[in-house]
């Protein structure tokens, strides 16, 4: 079981542990700046965390001595010419990296391979542990990328990325608002996956296109690739065939909307979500902070609050913001309004870490 | 008569409104169209328009299925038989 965990925070990057029996903040890095997201590289202890600085642009550094220094490395960088267009109607613009919004690393028998999403949609590869990094071109010059659009952003992005245990030149990313599609050979080409996938909230001729959808996460299992789970716009999406087709997980309680799910690495049966109210709302259902899990596939979920602040919070999970680790047994989450909860027995119970902390974009076990 | 959708989370602004709401529209342009809403709605005005009367950035209009893509003149064409849906984006957490 993993005793560490790194979130990465609006004002820093927080390195929490297990000490005895509780969770305590053992080392702090880049104070006061906006880390979006961080990575352990599990084939060799490195570490990358990824920035968004503003007016000075978005930044990713690493680190090879378990956090006490990190360098700056490339950051994934668009051609010259390249333009975001959208299928919403918004107008053309130069394509420029906003956001690092995912990172993961290659299989083992891939070293110093990772892979990047980003805002606004394109994915990036490196064979250089994050030294330089090239654009997938396969996927970026898809025509359909044209009809892709932003959800909560004005562009569409890349926010998960799961590199097939069975294979690591099969990939399935999932975009907002583009589905979920899949290459077999290491990138160079793809194709959409997302039947089944709906989107009551947009016009009816478009409600059943793939190539719209909006994931706001997605997961697979480590033990059982083919199962993956998608925590979507409009509500919970499984596929037991390798994201072929996906099959509607209508009885999420207290409500199907939210942006994080995990899956046991395991036991594909078994995920948690964090519901909130939809859409536009975005807090917990009675401003009570609660965990669903199923451990049957979605056919019945069970409430998690024990632990939990079960009056006046307004503690949103976003879709980095729940982890699981390797074990299966321990699983962390982060709010949009610092809390962090960590749970030793997948889920039943969660003890709260003692610090009020800047808004958590994202969590990993480590 | 051409109808017009608009998207629960744009129609909750209009106070008592739940759910998406549709209503028919007789004009010939997609602006006509969204004045006669703004007719029954006026407080939907500067939900929909920016004070330069353009379409809000974040705001999508697609007819029968097609965004629109000129958001500053909103002169676009209608027939007897489009299908105008309205709809936001949803940003943030």
């Amino acid at each position: 079981m993993s005793n560490r965990v790194l979130v990465s925070t609006r004002k820093g990057l927080f390195f929490v542990e297990r000490r005895g029996s509780n969770w305590e903040i053992v080392h702090s890095m880049f104070l006061g700046d906006n880390v979006t997201l961080s990575l352990a590289d599990p084939r060799n202890e490195t570490l990358y965390a990824a920035m968004n600085l503003g007016h000075f642009g978005v930044k990713l550094r690493r680190s090879r001595d378990d956090g006490r220094s990190f360098e700056d490395v490339a950051a994934p960088a668009y051609p010259e010419g390249e333009t975001i267009s959208t299928g919403d109607g918004k107008p053309d613009q130069p394509a420029s990296t906003r956001l690092i919004w995912s990172l993961a690393a290659g299989g083992s028998d891939q070293p110093g391979r990772l892979w990047a999403g980003t805002l606004p949609g394109g994915l990036f590869r490196s064979d250089d542990h994050g030294s330089s990094w090239t654009l997938m071109r396969g996927l970026w010059e898809q025509p359909g990328r044209k009809d892709w659009f932003g959800g909560g952003y004005d562009a569409p992005g890349i926010h998960s990325i799961c590199v097939d245990p069975r294979d690591s030149r099969t990939l399935r990313v999932a975009i907002s608002c583009g589905g979920v599609w899949i290459t077999r050979d290491d990138g160079d080409s793809w194709t959409l996956s997302a039947d089944g996938m709906y989107a009551d909230y947009m016009p009816t001729e478009l409600r059943g296109n793939p190539n719209i959808q909006d994931p706001h996460c997605m997961v697979q299992c480590r033990d059982a690739p083919e199962c993956l789970w998608v925590q979507h716009h409009n509500g919970v999406f499984r596929s037991s065939d390798g994201a072929a087709t996906w099959t509607d997980v209508p009885k999420v309680i207290p409500s199907a909307f939210g942006f994080a799910v995990a899956v046991h690495p395991r036991d594909p049966d078994c995920a948690w979500f964090v519901p909130a109210v939809k859409d536009e709302f975005r807090y917990p259902v009675d401003a009570r902070l609660v965990v669903s899990r199923t451990r049957d596939g979605g056919k019945s979920f069970t409430v998690l609050d024990h632990g939990l602040p079960q009056a006046a919070s307004y503690d949103l999970i976003y879709r980095h913001g729940l982890a699981v680790d390797a074990s299966g047994a321990r699983l962390v989450m982060g709010s949009t309004t610092g809390g962090l909860w960590i749970s030793e027995d997948q889920g039943d119970s969660w003890q709260a870490l003692a610090a009020r902390l800047p808004p958590i974009h994202a969590v990993c076990f480590r | 008569m051409a109808r017009l959708t608009i998207a629960a989370t744009l129609a909750r602004w209009v106070p008592g409104s739940e759910g998406t709401r549709v209503m028919d529209v007789s004009s010939a342009t997609l602006r006509g169209a969204l004045e006669q809403l703004f007719t029954e709605s006026p407080m939907l005005r500067p939900y929909v328009l920016d004070d330069q009367g353009a379409l809000r950035h974040h705001l999508a209009i697609f007819i029968d299925g097609v965004a629109v893509r000129d958001k500053a003149r909103l002169e676009q064409a209608l027939s007897a038989h489009s299908e105008i849906f309205l709809a936001q984006s949803l940003s943030g957490g």
